[in-house]
């Protein structure tokens, strides 16, 4: 059993005990204990199961490379899954529930899925995509969906704080081990800015652990030491929990601070995005112990040899009492001792190298320990727990020599060079024979700008695997750093540690050499994703040569843990399988972030009311005071109704256009583009970017325009008005403003430079309110001042002047039908223009009306709407607005692509009005259905609803589509589906419903 | 995120305050033009691995559209430039050539 020594324990505080929960059982721990530590002292093994088949998962790392020790922890507005119980720092009250489970951890009916692991091999998702389609739908789906997903997604919002943090830096150093304390300290004694950040609450690293001696003292204190030093330095700062998420392009990373996680409930951010700007970064990331592949090696108390030792030497806590050790190095033999020494029994060292004679196998053997070389483990006895092993020749095929009674197994298959931020910007990496890990290529550095190396790495990154060799690298990253960020380092010498002579590791990629099938598909390679040697080794068969492919065939690596464990040992299967050599077969791609970063930190404060700006029109205090039901446009907000009270939206929708169209309408069109051209060339340019003439437009008129993009499709409308000889003011719709601010402007700076035209976006400017209806002209007219009579001011007309003692810039447009008075008035008049009008027009009935009103009066009139009769795809052609085109015009943007064949034809969907016959509402954007089917088997379709309402005018639902062929098939009857899959029969008619000769907007 | 060096403002800024605007130096074809011109205008890009020429603008800044010749994949940026040309000034070649002895650009 795993449990508390009464000794060691060096990074907790046994005075202070600390209460939580695991399923609901309470447990004690240790202020210092991570999770995982707490849990092992509790005999706890046992945290989870696998992804696929559901086996039983114990805790098999230390650090952040652990892939089965994910639990959710919290609850409620806390609640977070997949949280990795290795680097969970132990508080108390900490609540934690383990995952992918049904109904119990202990029982559990998903692990079904282990006994038909012969039929869920590599590729199952895929070749169950294919063949047979109903078996996916009835048989695979149901039980995939029923078992899928780890963890448990928080329903309540997030109650924690969140915040981003800019950082401007000569020298980021990343990884707080005895490499990066003195990278960091080299760069800083040159006078560099440097930021040392380190993932663990603790500095130094493995070193203390291992019981290196640096400078002639433990590493303990050479640490203290260091840290000191590094802290009395002004231009060096130093943050613990903060782990390196991201390299980035030209010296940009991420730094993901873990604030509060351990102390919950604190007003401090729970966790904080350092976004980072550094000349140079020092990746000091350590390396990564590899497992290996025997068969079993996934049961719960096989676990890394580093990480037994870790938890002896840091936490004070045995994994378990009798431990096999099993390894291709010296360094395993470091755990054995470490065992040894803490009482401990350690029942074989079982060794594939052939001979060992290093001091510290020399050791081994003095401590009384049997060593078996050129042995392996044929496989794990037990299920839930180790509780044994079966050791065979490894040059073998797995015949049982012997069978050891065991209750752990610490493995170690070498180590691996955290080069993940060293190739997240494009770091290349190359093959070390010696050690048998892919380690940074120092001449094929990520660039920067200048094409400069920016990153270098230092220590066990680097491949170093000594002590000495370790700081003697980390002194020359931060000295290299420092001077390419231009300081000249101090002439100081690396420290230098104790010597640690051993002896060259052993690849070994499959335990034993000849393993049987029965043996391979027991070997796991990726833990949590469930992939074995022997689903890489049948991806291979069946024609996976790349490893990105394999990849994603056998989901090798794809886990929440990125493959920190199985990406070696995994593509060293494949290559083997291929007949290649591993450098040949090569690494997936490392992308960004190193583990997962919370989506708090992502988001920062910009959630709720500071998510997005909201724009605001001058009325908007208004519009909520008289209760608008609010409609997103954009970045604005604009009133979709006014209902009062006892009436829904509906309803007050309805009285809105009746309102309107009988007596009077007030609507708040401040949103609208207002863009004003000015200049010699303005006339020209205009007629370069509408379909029609606008240069020919008279001063003190106004034209309605269409503007498309280079694919001749229609991009936005509105009015245009010309207010001087050189000055024309465009109307642009709510929405499009800026964007086509933007698009004047590129016009004119990338390809009319020489042209001599101003553009300027003035729709915040101003405040537009349109009166509308057939009082309208009485309302103004009480208002007082200018005259607004037909004679003066005629329909398309504007003028300038003063209505009711404010500056009114007053346009005869009309968006509804009706008489219609479209006002500017500068901004800061805004408010008090509206409720002005308000005042004089109550005598006539006057009400403020909404969008949806302004919608449906549009539809009834046959006007279209830019994002609902056009789509991207549509040209002003398809919407029968060949009388906006100029014909006369040699070139203006989107005619040449309107002259391409298959959109100068007539073979296309254009725009009807449609009316059902029974006069029901029809479904917006149903679909014309026609008969047979097409060449996929689906419906044979010919055309769809573009805006569909009810007429409170008519009486009766009508609609907008577009058509096959449909201005050629006026009176016919189609039908359309909806979505309870009936049909809707509606006759195709004339767009325009409401007052087709145009009489009552020209009053 | 790459940092770019605005040539009409001065200012140097991260990625998030310029837009990116495709390739640069198109010829644009209107009405007369064969299909195929049309085409290729509309639609045919380089995209370059190596080194390449992007319009860009400095839209959270003085709002002007640039030319950056960099390449994409070393992120070296060679340098920034006025977008009223329509082909890369002689010093921008020359910067290029400093750092890619023997580069021609395609045709
Ligand atoms: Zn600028």
């Amino acid at each position: 059993m795993s449990t508390r020594l009464a000794t060691q324990g060096r990074l907790i505080n046994r005075d202070k005990r600390l209460e939580f929960t695991f399923n609901g059982k309470r447990l004690q721990g240790y202020e210092g204990d991570t999770l995982a530590a707490a849990l092992l002292a509790n005999d706890q093994m046992l945290v989870g199961r696998s992804f696929k088949y559901h086996r039983p998962r114990g805790i098999l790392a230390s650090g952040s490379e652990e892939p089965n020790a994910l639990v959710n922890l919290g609850e409620g507005a806390r609640l977070e899954p997949n949280q990795r119980a290795t680097t969970t720092e132990l508080f108390h009250g900490l609540t934690a529930t383990s995952q992918n489970h049904f109904p119990s951890l202990e029982f559990d009916i998903g692990e079904i899925n282990n006994s038909l692991a012969r039929f869920l091999p590599a590729g199952f998702y895929y070749k169950t995509f294919i063949h047979p389609r109903f078996a996916w739908k009835h048989v695979f789906e149901p039980f995939i969906r029923q078992s899928a997903g780890l963890g448990k997604a928080p329903k309540e919002a997030d109650a924690d704080r969140y915040e981003h943090f800019y950082a401007f830096v000569d020298v980021l150093v990343i990884g707080g081990g005895v490499a990066g304390l003195q990278a960091a300290r080299a760069a800083g004694e040159a006078g560099a800015r440097v930021l040392l950040i380190e993932q663990e609450p603790h500095w130094g690293g493995r070193a203390p652990v291992d019981g290196a001696v640096i400078e002639g003292k433990p590493a303990e204190d050479w640490v203290k030491d260091t840290l000191q030093a590094l802290e009395a330095m002004e231009n060096v700062t130093l943050r613990n929990r903060m782990m390196g998420a991201g390299v980035y392009d030209h010296g940009y990373a991420l730094g993901y601070e873990r604030v509060a996680d351990h102390i919950p409930g604190s007003d401090l951010p729970r966790h904080r995005l350092w976004r980072i700007r550094a000349k140079q970064i020092v990746t000091a990331t350590g390396a990564i112990e590899r497992p290996l592949s025997f068969a079993g090696n996934d049961i719960p108390g096989v676990m890394l040899a580093t990480a037994v030792r870790d938890y002896v030497v840091n936490y004070g806590v045995s994994p378990g009492d009798r431990t096999v050790v099993v390894t291709n190095n010296d360094d395993a033999y470091r755990t054995a001792l470490c065992l040894k020494r803490a009482g401990l029994d350690v029942p074989m060292i079982v060794d594939v190298r052939p001979l060992v004679t290093s001091p510290l196998a020399t050791e081994a053997l003095q401590a009384g320990i049997r060593v078996e070389t050129g042995k392996g483990i044929a496989k794990v006895k037990g299920r839930k727990r180790v509780t044994g092993v079966a050791l065979c020749l490894q040059a073998g095929e797995g015949s049982v020599i012997e069978e050891v009674k065991c209750d752990a197994v610490a493995m170690s298959g070498g180590f691996s060079p955290v080069v993940h931020l060293w190739s997240h910007c494009g770091g290349k990496l190359i093959w070390d024979e010696a050690n048998a890990h892919f380690r940074p290529d120092p001449a094929r550095a990520p660039t920067g700008a200048q094409g400069e190396a920016f990153v270098v790495t230092a220590g066990m990154a680097s491949g170093a695997m000594t002590t000495g060799e370790v700081l003697a690298d980390a002194d020359a990253a931060g000295k290299a750093a420092a001077r390419a960020a231009g300081f000249t380092p101090r002439r100081f010498a690396a420290p230098k540690a104790a010597e640690e002579p051993s002896e060259p590791m052993a690849p070994v990629w499959m335990m034993p050499q000849g393993a049987s099938y029965d043996l391979r598909m027991k070997m796991w390679l990726d833990f949590q994703n469930d992939v074995k040697v022997s689903d890489v080794q049948l991806a291979a068969r069946e024609g996976y040569e790349s490893v990105e492919h394999t990849k994603r065939y056998t989901t090798l690596g794809m886990a929440t843990d990125q493959g920190k464990l199985s990406n070696i040992n995994g593509l060293a299967v494949l290559a083997d399988a291929l007949g290649e050599d591993i450098p040949q077969v090569g690494t997936t791609t490392f992308r960004p972030p190193y583990t997962p970063i919370s989506m708090g930190a992502i988001a920062g404060e910009a959630r709720g009311e500071i998510f997005q700006p909201l724009r605001r029109t001058p009325i908007h205090g208004w519009h909520e005071a008289h209760g608008a039901h609010w409609e997103p446009v954009g970045h604005w907000r604009r009133p979709y109704a006014y209902p009062k009270a006892g009436e829904t939206v509906e309803e007050a929708v309805h009285r809105e256009v009746l309102n309107t169209r009988r007596r009077v309408g007030l609507l708040d069109a401040s949103t609208l583009g207002k863009i004003v051209v000015k200049g010699p060339d303005a006339g020209r340019f205009l007629d370069m970017l509408y379909t029609n003439m606008m240069s020919t437009l008279k001063v003190g008129r106004c034209r309605y325009g269409l503007m498309c993009n280079e694919n001749g499709f229609l991009s936005d409308d509105g009015v245009v008005a010309r207010i001087d000889e050189d000055t024309w003011l465009c109307h642009t719709t709510s929405g499009g403003a800026d964007r086509i601010h933007q698009w004047m402007e590129e016009w004119l700076q990338t390809e009319w430079w020489d042209w001599k035209v101003y553009v300027a976006n003035l729709t915040e400017q101003y405040a537009q309110i349109a009166v509308v209806g057939p009082d309208a002209r009485h309302v103004l007219e009480r208002l007082g001042g200018m005259d607004v009579s037909k004679e003066t001011l005629p329909f398309m007309g504007w003028q300038e002047g003063k209505l009711g003692g404010f500056d009114a810039r007053v346009f005869r447009i009309s968006f509804s039908g009706e008489l219609s008075y479209e006002i500017a008035v500068p901004a800061s008049q805004g408010l008090a223009f509206w409720e002005a009008l308000m005042e004089v027009g109550e005598a006539y009935g006057m009400q403020p009306y909404g969008t949806e009103a302004l919608h449906i009066m549009r539809a009834e009139k046959g006007f279209i709407m830019i994002g609902d009769e056009t789509d991207g795809t549509v040209i002003p052609q398809d919407l029968g607005l060949h009388w906006a085109i100029s014909k006369k015009k040699e070139d203006y943007l989107g005619k040449r692509a309107q002259a391409r064949s298959f959109m100068d034809n007539p073979d296309r969907w254009q725009l009807v009005g449609l009316e059902t016959l029974d006069g029901s509402v029809l479904p917006d954007g149903c679909y014309a259905i026609g008969e047979g089917t097409n060449a996929n088997g689906q419906a044979e379709m010919f055309g769809r609803v573009t805006s569909t309402y009810y007429s409170p005018t008519l009486g009766r639902g009508i609609a907008m589509g577009l058509v096959h062929n449909g201005p050629q098939r006026m009176g016919e009857v189609i039908r359309f589906g909806t979505p309870d899959k009936s049909f809707v029969e509606a006759r195709i008619v004339d767009p325009v419903f409401y007052d087709k000769e145009g009489e009552k907007q020209n009053v | 995120m790459l940092i770019l060096t605005c040539p009409y403002c001065g200012v140097t800024g991260e990625e998030t305050e310029f837009a990116a605007g495709g390739e640069a130096h198109l010829k644009r074809f209107g009405p007369g033009s064969s299909d195929a011109e049309f085409e290729s205008y509309l639609f045919a890009r380089k995209n370059e691995k190596g080194v390449t020429f992007e319009r860009w603008r400095h839209a959270n800044g003085c709002g002007k559209w640039f030319h950056a010749a960099r390449c994409t994949v070393t992120l070296e940026v060679f340098g920034t430039y006025k977008a009223q040309v329509t082909e890369p000034p002689k010093e921008i070649l020359a910067a290029i050539r400093k750092r890619r002895p023997g580069w021609e650009p395609a045709a």
